[in-house]
Order: C-alpha cells, then sequence, then structure tokens
C-alpha cells in the first residue's frame, strides 16, 4: 500500500526533511537534527506536524455512555471544552490504544494513534450502543502541534483567542491565522503549548503563519525522532512500546486514568482490578552508566536473572545521558536498583532512578 | 554530499586515506548524515588487530546504532581520543576532526581493492535512490 501524504508533505521536502515512513504515512523524522530540534523545543519553540494521528467524532444522544464504556477514564467528568487523557482496553485488561477524549457542546471527538487507527475504528464501531453516530475525521483533518516555552506568545500573534483562559487539557474553537482551529492546550513534549486541529486545505496556510510569526523565537520544525526523544525525558508512554495488548494499564503507570467506580463500568475493569492486586512488574525509569543506548526489546537482568526488558530507550539531550523506561519483575523494581541491561551481548549498567527525568522549569 | 578525490571507501561506508606508512581511517559524510546524531562510540583500543571487512567498533547515535567494519586488516597505532568527549567531531567534520583510528603494517593491495571516489558516488546514489 503506498504511504499516505499529511497535507503538509511538501512543506517538509522543501525544508530538507528526511522522510521516513510511519504507520501508513511518510513522515518527517528530523529536519536540522534530532539533538537541535529537540533543544529548540525545550528551550523556545518547535512545530510538528502530527496530522497522522486519527480523529473520530462521536454524535447523539448515547454517545457519552458509549465512550465511558469504552475508555478507562470517566467521561461523564467532562465539561465541553474540557479534553481527557485515557485508554481503550481490551475484555482482558490489555490496551488497545490510548487517546485524548475532547467533549464540544453537542457532540465528541477522540484522537488515536495512527499506528492503531484501523483497529481503533473497529473495536470503537463494534461497540457503539443506542443513540450514536461515529464518523472517522481523519483524512480531512491536519494537525500541528506548536510547543516550547515560547509556544503561546508565538501563537498570540495570530489569533484573537483569549489564550490564557484555556487552561491545560482545555481547548476552545477559534481563529489562527484566519483559519478555524480547535485550539487545544495539549501537547507530547512536556513543555507549555497548543496543539491546532484544522481542516486539511487550511494547513499550509496555518504553516506558514506560524513560521512567519515564530521567526523572532527562533522556531524550528521537528520530527518524529525529537518527538520520541522529548516524550521519553517527560515519561509519557508512547504506544507499542511501553504498552500494548500484552499490558495492563497499572503496570504502565496508567493507575491514574482508570475510573473502577465510575457509573456503568467500562470494558477491562475485572482484570484492571485484579492487577490492582496483584501486578507483578512495574514500568520503571533507568539511567544507563555506561556508554550505550539501551532499544526497545533489551533484555534486563539482576545478576544471572531476566528481570524484564526495555520498552523504550534513548538518549536525554537534557540530562546528556542515555535513559529509558523498562518492564521489571517486582521487587526488584525499586529505585536505586542496579540492572544491567543486554545490549547485543554487551551487559551494561543502568540505575532504576525517579521519573520523570526531566520537568520544565 | 561530500566524497573526497584522494580517499578510498567500501560499501559499508567507511573511508581509508594514506598518510605515510598510516591509515586513516573514518565514516563518510553520508554515513554520519544517515545516522544522524552521534551520542557514542566504542572504539577499539591502540595495539588492537583489524581484520579486512570485519567490526571492530560501534557508533550509537540517537536513532540507531551501527558496526564499523576494518576497510583494511592492519593494526591500530592510534585511535582518536576526542571522539570520547566529543562523538559529535563524526557529524561536524567526518573526513578530518572526525577520524577513527589509524592503522600501520597494513597492505596496500588491500587498499588497492576498495572504492574510488567516483565509484562510492554511485553506490550512494543508488542508496539514497536519487
Amino acid at each position: 500500500m503506498q504511504p499516505k501524504k499529511t497535507a503538509l508533505y511538501n512543506r517538509h521536502v522543501a525544508l530538507g526533511a528526511k522522510m521516513v515512513p510511519f504507520a501508513g504515512f511518510i513522515m518527517p523524522v528530523q529536519y536540522s537534527g534530532i539533538l537541535d530540534e529537540h533543544l529548540n523545543v525545550r528551550n523556545k519553540v518547535g512545530v510538528f506536524d502530527v496530522s497522522h494521528m486519527g480523529e473520530f467524532e462521536f454524535r447523539g444522544a448515547d454517545a457519552e455512555k458509549t465512550l465511558n464504556y469504552l475508555t478507562t477514564n470517566n467521561v461523564a467528568k467532562l465539561e465541553p471544552g474540557g479534553i481527557q487523557y485515557s485508554a481503550m482496553l481490551f475484555d482482558d485488561g490489555g490496551v488497545v490504544d490510548d487517546l485524548l477524549v475532547y467533549r464540544f457542546e453537542n457532540h465528541y471527538m477522540t484522537v488515536v494513534n495512527a499506528a492503531n487507527l484501523d483497529k481503533d475504528f473497529e473495536w470503537m464501531k463494534s461497540h457503539l450502543k443506542g443513540d450514536v453516530e461515529m464518523k472517522d475525521v481523519s483524512d480531512q483533518t491536519s494537525l500541528l502541534a506548536i510547543q516550547g516555552p515560547d509556544a503561546v506568545s508565538l501563537i498570540k500573534k495570530i489569533t484573537n483567542t483569549p489564550l490564557d483562559e484555556i487552561v491545560y487539557y482545555n481547548f476552545q474553537l477559534g481563529k489562527v491565522a484566519g483559519v478555524n482551529a480547535i485550539i487545544s492546550r495539549t501537547g507530547y513534549t512536556g513543555e507549555d503549548g497548543f496543539e491546532l486541529y484544522v481542516d486539511r486545505e487550511d494547513s499550509e496556510q496555518l504553516w506558514d503563519a506560524v513560521f512567519e510569526a515564530g521567526e523572532e523565537y527562533g522556531v524550528k520544525p521537528v520530527g518524529l525522532g525529537a518527538r520520541d526523544s522529548l516524550r521519553l525525558e517527560v515519561c509519557f508512554n508512547l504506544y507499542g512500546n511501553d504498552m500494548d495488548q500484552t499490558t495492563n494499564p497499572i503496570e504502565a503507570g496508567l493507575g491514574w486514568i482508570v475510573k473502577s467506580k465510575k457509573l456503568g463500568g467500562f470494558i477491562g475493569k475485572q482484570p484492571v482490578l485484579d492487577a490492582k492486586e496483584k501486578t507483578t512488574r512495574k514500568l520503571v525509569g533507568f539511567i544507563l552508566i555506561e556508554k550505550g543506548i539501551a532499544r526497545h526489546n533489551s533484555d534486563v537482568y539482576l545478576g544471572d536473572k531476566k528481570v524484564g526488558y526495555v520498552a523504550s530507550g534513548g538518549f536525554s539531550p537534557m540530562l546528556e545521558k542515555p535513559i529509558g523506561l523498562a518492564y521489571v519483575d517486582k521487587p526488584h523494581h525499586e529505585i536505586g536498583t542496579m540492572i544491567e541491561i543486554d545490549l547485543r551481548g554487551r551487559r551494561l549498567q543502568a540505575e532504576i532512578v525517579q521519573t520523570p527525568f526531566y520537568k520544565r522549569p | 554530499m561530500n566524497t573526497p578525490n584522494d580517499l578510498k571507501y567500501t560499501k559499508d561506508h567507511e573511508w581509508v586515506k594514506i598518510e605515510g606508512d598510516e591509515a586513516i581511517i573514518g565514516i563518510t559524510d553520508y554515513a554520519q548524515g544517515e545516522l544522524g546524531d552521534i551520542v557514542f562510540i566504542d572504539l577499539p583500543e591502540i595495539g588492537m588487530h583489524l581484520t579486512q571487512f570485519t567490526a571492530f567498533g560501534v557508533i550509537e547515535a540517537v536513532k540507531a546504532a551501527a558496526d564499523m567494519y576494518a576497510p583494511i586488516s592492519g593494526e591500530i597505532s592510534s585511535v582518536n581520543g576526542l571522539l570520547d568527549d566529543s562523538p559529535e567531531l563524526i557529524n561536524k567534520s567526518p573526513y578530518e576532526d572526525g577520524w577513527i583510528v589509524k592503522v600501520k603494517a597494513f597492505d596496500i593491495e588491500e587498499v588497492e581493492t576498495l572504492m574510488s571516489a567516483e565509484e562510492y558516488r554511485k553506490l550512494i546514489e543508488v542508496e539514497s535512490g536519487d
């Protein structure tokens, strides 16, 4: 199958991005370099084209009920303009996907991982109950993330929407650079900033305006490479690495989005309740003491005993150290424990540390 | 993409430069560009014997790790110690400051079997699909 292009494909190519296939799309993995882009987001501001993400709309009198049953967080608590981080589980408690739920006046929108789009659509579609209509609007929706300490100042230059009124995990509808947008104070970097959902046709106009307005702040485009290193530094889970259908949300550190007392329950509730009692392992953060970078699926040892595997590994540009997340069997998961990570036959020392690795000042 | 004419190249993207009785070895501009930001390099020890086309060290970039293969056989006479603290020299200056090891007691005939700059440019044209 031919990979899809986002509406901004030509912009990326013109900027000299290295384009790679990802989740059925051809996406920019880097422009000026992963380290440079990473630091630009931490110190100034960066712009991501994440239009590959999937968006589904839900309408009808039973939309809330359906979504509440499909997801682990409490959708009933959402007010219009509110956003919720949540997860969908299989019947056995394994993770279908993590997602965002947006509540509008008269409908809901969910944002899902591109790699899971088809699976999620089928899963949700097959669990619709009562008066609810579901629509995949991914193809006509573009998504730009503008992240970093200067992100808010940058967007203020091109919108009249009072951005200061939009608190974290809330959104407003408004115009940015003359374009209708869902202005959402969210992101995947640990920095302040916004994610702007716009019509595919409008995305180039918005992209160009953001770079023009951002020139004085030293704005740079950021690819998927730095998107991954940014989220790892602040320990935001990545589906496929840190959780999947074989992990439950408790061991993945997502207990806080599982509302087991909410009315009506949710798919996968009982296995999750069981897991709360008896998880045998935990997702922990580690710093490698020796030179090397842990990669997904590397084995974790304590002496001769295999005690886990690496979920995500990478290099932290802020710590200037190799970091990662690993599933480690209890009781070896405690902070301060020295573990070894097998990298292509070499055992490298690592220490289990407090997470996140980085917090913005 | 820079491919100096006075060097010899391998299909694994290393280069060799003969300077007197020493051969200097590094990775090419194309290779560093493909790897992206290099954050660690696992260097061999002085005195270690290299065998042509076998792995002698590992480069860790942010995205991926890559083995380095010896373009020629010989004995390592020096290693670029600056790379320990500044592996990014390979990204910035793959043919000068970012050299990796120097080798002595090599066979000039092995060097002659390697690719010329022109041959190497054709190889990367194919690999990069341009």
